[in-house]
């Protein structure tokens, strides 16, 4: 870990502010991803401030009929949250899904939109990595890339997007409200939020310098059997080979998004406008453009499987 | 004490304290967090420094320019060791590369330098700043690439690399049913909770080091003979110990920096491998192609068996010896084995729990099920058909010591429900699960040791035993107090027992599963002995004394061992030492494990629903923890099954996934209830505890049970470990 200077702000204002003025500035707020990343170097902020204690750890309606969340809602409570729980129970199944009780105690609503890849390569500060170090070249493209994406992918990069909650929030609709630096809000559709690597892979978000996240909010709920479905090598504590988030309505529609295969959370049009065609058309329109290794090809049928397995059980429930 | 012929009835045979299940009697300082491990030692070096390994950035090469500069100039450093400034070092006898490289590079992530700072913090951002400009040159990483080099390895452990008997060739040419396949298994990390971690602390010449090390007298060997200074100057200190599985047994860069680091900067220096660099710093258990085939009769009953193993390792290494078991276990009049050793530049592979059976057996067993599946007979009842009850290379000259293999599978059946098998793959239904269930012998060799300990009783009549007996989470602590406790007719509570100091008597240490057994007959020798001494002073003849109660008794006569004692106390030193009944008998030890699986249909994970198995391993010394371990290693078997594997990046020449969170081990969600029987044993060739091993038992076949549990679920046969989704998946599709 490199010295690093430390504040505790006081205000989102004066965070944003702090933030754009200080070269290598990061915010941090559970630090579950952060702090590792720190201590390989990967990360090498040189100011972190604190945000935990700006207040945004609210989960209140919207005057829409939808929900905000504070940014600083921690995974645990945002999951445990009786009006999610009820109206938008695909968030609280993902959350559950992903990390450990320790962890999700800590992580944060914005800092787990804002965590970083597992790929392998990027862990390893001496191997190429052009998320980690632009220009030096993508170790996992030849190398092992049996966890890494398919879709959104370039080659320069083909690290996954690892969390669970960004995709039952892309699947939602959500909107991530921020502050600038110079005061302006704005609120950002979460399908316009994470970039695809490009030829610039070390650029994931459209924040600019300084910019914060203050909360995300989700519109008013979406009827019908809400679920996760989170496919992986052990039973528990581990990163999603594929999963799906899904929303089956009753009228035989339903809308989908994909964690585990894409460069940022994943969901198509084209996908949700298959969905009375059953499982296999899903995943075709899903895996539009999807670019494989012989390590992670096999998440093709695996998402068509997953997708089946869901189809099965949407069934046995009507 | 020299222990030569079969042992008659004595005092443990007892059982008042030995055989019955104990809570360990470390238990309560381990989870108070009062028991300090090596790297917590602050009591005892309260100004140690602090050390970070630099490791290689390539996997063969040479160092061709190292700047210092910026790092020796970072805040807190105090000083850099590297190879150009340690002074001459040798390596160890047990080592296979060196522990601190350079100029030569054998291997990714070997220590190249380490520096030391004030603070931890400190040395690792001044490690960052070590610069070095590497001369790499190519290396070989691929175990298939290479596997037409391999050549005959040296005798290590696991015996000759080949042996023969009969006529295998023409015997398999004529068998009715024939099995032939190749099986592999991947690379694999130990993965136990405690990193390597040592305190190194200098007095003059004289070297103190605490540690975490499951084998004190070779790793205090070791340690001399790389530093060049005799073993008498330097002190082992390892009492407790967060788990090993092998990964423990040697000296490695943690120790040996430390005591580098601790003599250039003039006090004290505490090191760990990070978590990230064990892995490629390290040893793994290394990867194995296996070809196994198999003859038998039409009714299952074996005729030729041949078992051939390709294993890699550094120049100067070793080979996995995968073939052990497929030596003993099984009957054929005609049979070969044989290891072949390639040259890989990856980092150094060595011993991992179990090391030879624990994955010889994920494809013995496997095999054995395609032959019962091809024979039409149950794979319970093959296995009782091939049943041999002497050393079958050997012949019925050289019978095993004691062999309850049939026991155990029939008992395991029976308790598991195997006759509600539906033989028949891919037939049994619940909900979205495919359910199958799947079973393996247990085998793995039985090995004694050398093993000395002295005891003593003070004036309270308290007992203490030394030894530098290693607790690597096992339950040492507590079956030595056990054996010391019958052998004096003391309480346990009246035990005391102290581990890992090499200032105590040389043990058998704990590897190979001898410890539990090698290590409590050193401790029966030592009190053998005391109670000579203590039946002497009473004045009584010592074959006619009793010891009991605290007291030692002859007739109407007692005395307490308080009194004998003294306000001086009384002690005893004895080892015992092996003459040739494991060369007279074949000595092993014997299981069954059952496994019942579910597949999902449509996404291929697999989560194991219930396991159980039956052992025999001589006198349980104590039911609970031998109970720990065989579940303990019930797990790594699944792990092996179903997800464990270095995955080797055959470009770079390195393990990739070198983290907790990448390479992937069981969580608690992974295992059901586990169900353990021990059949009732007493191996009087053994020792004269009349124990054999099991700490690495309950691995060897549990992964392979598995495996048959997943054949029967889904009718899906991989015989490339581990069984991940995305194999599953392109066996379904092909």
């Amino acid at each position: 870990m490199k010295p690093f200077t430390y504040e505790r702000a006081n205000s989102v204002e004066a965070a944003a502010k702090a933030a754009a003025s200080v070269q290598g500035a990061r915010f941090i707020a559970g630090g579950t991803n952060l702090l590792d990343l720190m201590k390989l170097q990967i990360e090498t902020p040189t100011h972190l401030i604190d945000v935990n204690r700006l207040g945004l750890d609210r989960i209140e309606k919207t005057e829409e009929g939808g929900l905000r969340i504070g940014a600083l809602v921690r995974n645990t409570d945002l999951a445990a949250d009786t009006t999610v729980r009820r109206d938008y129970g695909v968030l609280s199944r993902a959350l559950v899904a992903g990390a450990s009780g320790q962890l999700r105690n800590k992580a944060t609503t914005a800092g787990n939109l804002l965590q970083r890849t597992r790929c392998p390569y990027f862990y390893d500060i001496r191997m190429p990595c052009n998320k980690r170090k632009p220009g030096s070249g993508c170790g996992a493209l030849k190398g092992m890339s049996r966890s890494l994406a398919i879709l959104g992918v370039s080659d320069a990069c083909i690290a996954q997007h690892p969390s669970d909650m960004a995709v039952a929030m892309r699947l939602l609709d959500a909107q991530v409200e921020t502050m600038g630096a110079d005061g302006t809000k704005r609120a950002i559709p979460i399908a316009d939020f994470h970039l695809l690597p490009g030829e610039t892979p070390h650029k994931e978000t459209v924040l600019n310098a300084g910019e914060i996240i203050t909360s995300v909010t989700l519109p008013k709920p979406v009827a019908g059997t809400h679920v996760y479905r989170k496919v992986r090598d052990r039973a528990s504590y581990a990163f999603a080979l594929v999963s799906v988030a899904a929303i089956f309505g009753k009228d035989g529609t339903a809308r989908f998004a994909f964690g585990g295969i894409g460069a940022k959370p994943w969901r198509t049009a084209e996908a949700d406008a298959a969905a009375s065609e059953g499982a296999k058309a899903v995943a075709q329109a899903a895996l539009a453009g999807a670019r494989t290794t012989e390590h992670n090809d096999f998440k093709r049928p695996l998402v068509e499987r997953t997708l089946a397995s869901l189809y099965r059980q949407q069934e046995a429930r009507a | 004490m020299k222990f030569d012929t079969p042992a008659g009835p004595n005092p443990i045979d007892k059982g008042r304290v030995i055989g019955i299940a104990h809570d360990r009697i470390d238990g309560p300082a381990k989870v108070t967090g009062t028991a300090a491990y090596a790297y917590e030692r602050h009591d005892a070096a309260p100004n140690a420094a602090y050390g970070w390994i630099v490791g290689s950035a390539i996997a063969k090469g040479r160092i061709a320019a190292m700047d210092l500069t910026a790092a020796e100039a970072s805040p807190g450093v105090l000083g850099i060791v590297t190879h150009a400034n340690a002074g001459k070092l040798s390596k160890g006898n047990m080592n296979t590369a060196h522990l601190l490289g350079g100029p030569q590079i054998e291997h990714y992530e070997q220590a190249l330098a380490l520096v030391v700072a004030d603070t931890f913090e400190n040395a690792r951002a001044a490690a960052a700043l070590v610069r070095i400009d590497y001369a790499p040159e190519d290396g070989k990483f691929d175990l298939a690439a290479e596997r037409l080099n391999g050549v005959i390895p040296p005798q290590g452990f696991g015996g000759p690399a080949d042996t023969k008997a009969g006529d295998f060739d023409g015997a398999f040419a004529k068998a009715a049913v024939k099995v032939e396949q190749t099986y592999t298994t991947p690379d694999q990390s130990h993965a136990m909770m405690e990193p390597h971690a040592s305190i190194a602390a200098w007095n003059g010449d004289k070297l103190t080091l605490w540690t975490s090390n499951q084998m004190i007298a070779w790793s205090v060997g070791d340690m001399a003979k790389t530093l060049g200074i005799p073993k008498e100057n330097i002190r082992f200190v390892s009492p407790y110990i967060g788990g090993g599985f092998g990964s423990k047994l040697f000296l490695r860069a943690d120790a040996l920096l430390a005591a580098l680091g601790a003599r250039q900067v003039g006090r004290p220096v505490k090191v760990a491998i990070a978590r990230p660099q064990i892995p490629n710093n390290t040893t793994h258990r290394p990867a194995t192609i296996q070809r196994i085939r198999i003859g038998a009769d039409k009714d299952g009953v074996i005729d030729a068996i041949a078992h051939e193993v390709w294993s890699g390792d550094l120049p100067g290494g070793g080979a996995e010896t995968a073939a052990q078991q497929t030596r003993l276990l099984y009957r054929g009049e005609n049979r070969m084995t044989a290891h072949r050793l390639v040259t890989l530049n990856l980092p150094e592979g060595n011993a991992m729990r179990a090391p030879g059976e624990a994955v010889g057996l994920l494809a013995l067993e496997v095999a054995m099920d395609e032959l019962a599946e091809a024979c039409g007979v149950d794979p319970v009842e093959l296995r009782i058909r091939n049943d041999v009850q002497f050393d079958p290379e050997a012949g019925p000259q050289r019978p095993f010591s004691s062999r309850k293999l049939v026991e155990c599978l029939r008992a395991g059946a029976d308790r598991f429900g195997w006759q509600r098998r539906n033989p028949k793959p891919g037939q049994v239904r619940d909900g979205r699960w495919l359910v199958g269930m799947g079973m393996a012998s247990a085998f793995r060799n039985n090995l004694t040791e050398k093993s000395g300990a002295r005891i003593g009783v003070d004036g309270s009549g308290k007992v203490i035993v030394e030894t530098d007996m290693t607790d690597i989470g096992t339950g040492s602590y507590t079956i030595i107090a056990q054996t010391a406790a019958e052998m004096l007719g003391v309480d346990l509570d009246q035990v005391t027992v102290r581990l890992g100091d090499s200032r105590f008597p040389v043990s058998a240490g704990s590897g190979g599963q001898w410890g539990a057994n090698s290590s409590t007959a050193g401790v029966y020798a030592a009190a053998m002995a005391l109670r000579a001494k203590l039946a002497e002073k009473a004045g009584y003849a010592a074959e006619q004394a009793q010891f009991e109660d605290g007291l030692v008794r002859m007739g109407n006569q007692s005395q307490t061992l308080a009194s004998l004692a003294g306000a001086q106390g009384l002690w005893a030193e004895d080892s015992m030492e092996y003459g040739d009944l494991d060369k007279k008998y074949a000595q092993a030890t014997f299981g069954a494990h059952f496994c019942e699986v579910g597949v999902d249909m449509d996404t291929a994970e697999v989560r194991v629903r219930r396991m159980g198995g039956a052992f025999a391993s001589g006198r349980i010394l104590n039911p609970k923890s031998a109970r720990s371990q065989v579940i303990g290693a019930m797990t790594m078997g699944v792990g092996a099954a179903l997800m464990e594997a270095l995955d080797v990046d055959t470009r770079f020449g390195f393990f990739v996934n070198h983290d907790m969170a990448e390479y992937q081990v069981p969580v608690h969600a992974d295992i059901p209830h586990q169900d353990v029987l021990f059949v009732d044993e007493l191996d009087d060739k053994s020792s004269p505890m009349k124990a054999k091993g099991v700490g690495e038992l309950g691995i060897c076949g549990a992964g392979a049970a598995v495996a048959n549990a997943i054949y029967n679920a889904t009718g899906i046969r991989l015989r490339d470990y581990p069984l991940t989704i995305d194999k599953l998946l392109k066996a379904q599709a092909a």
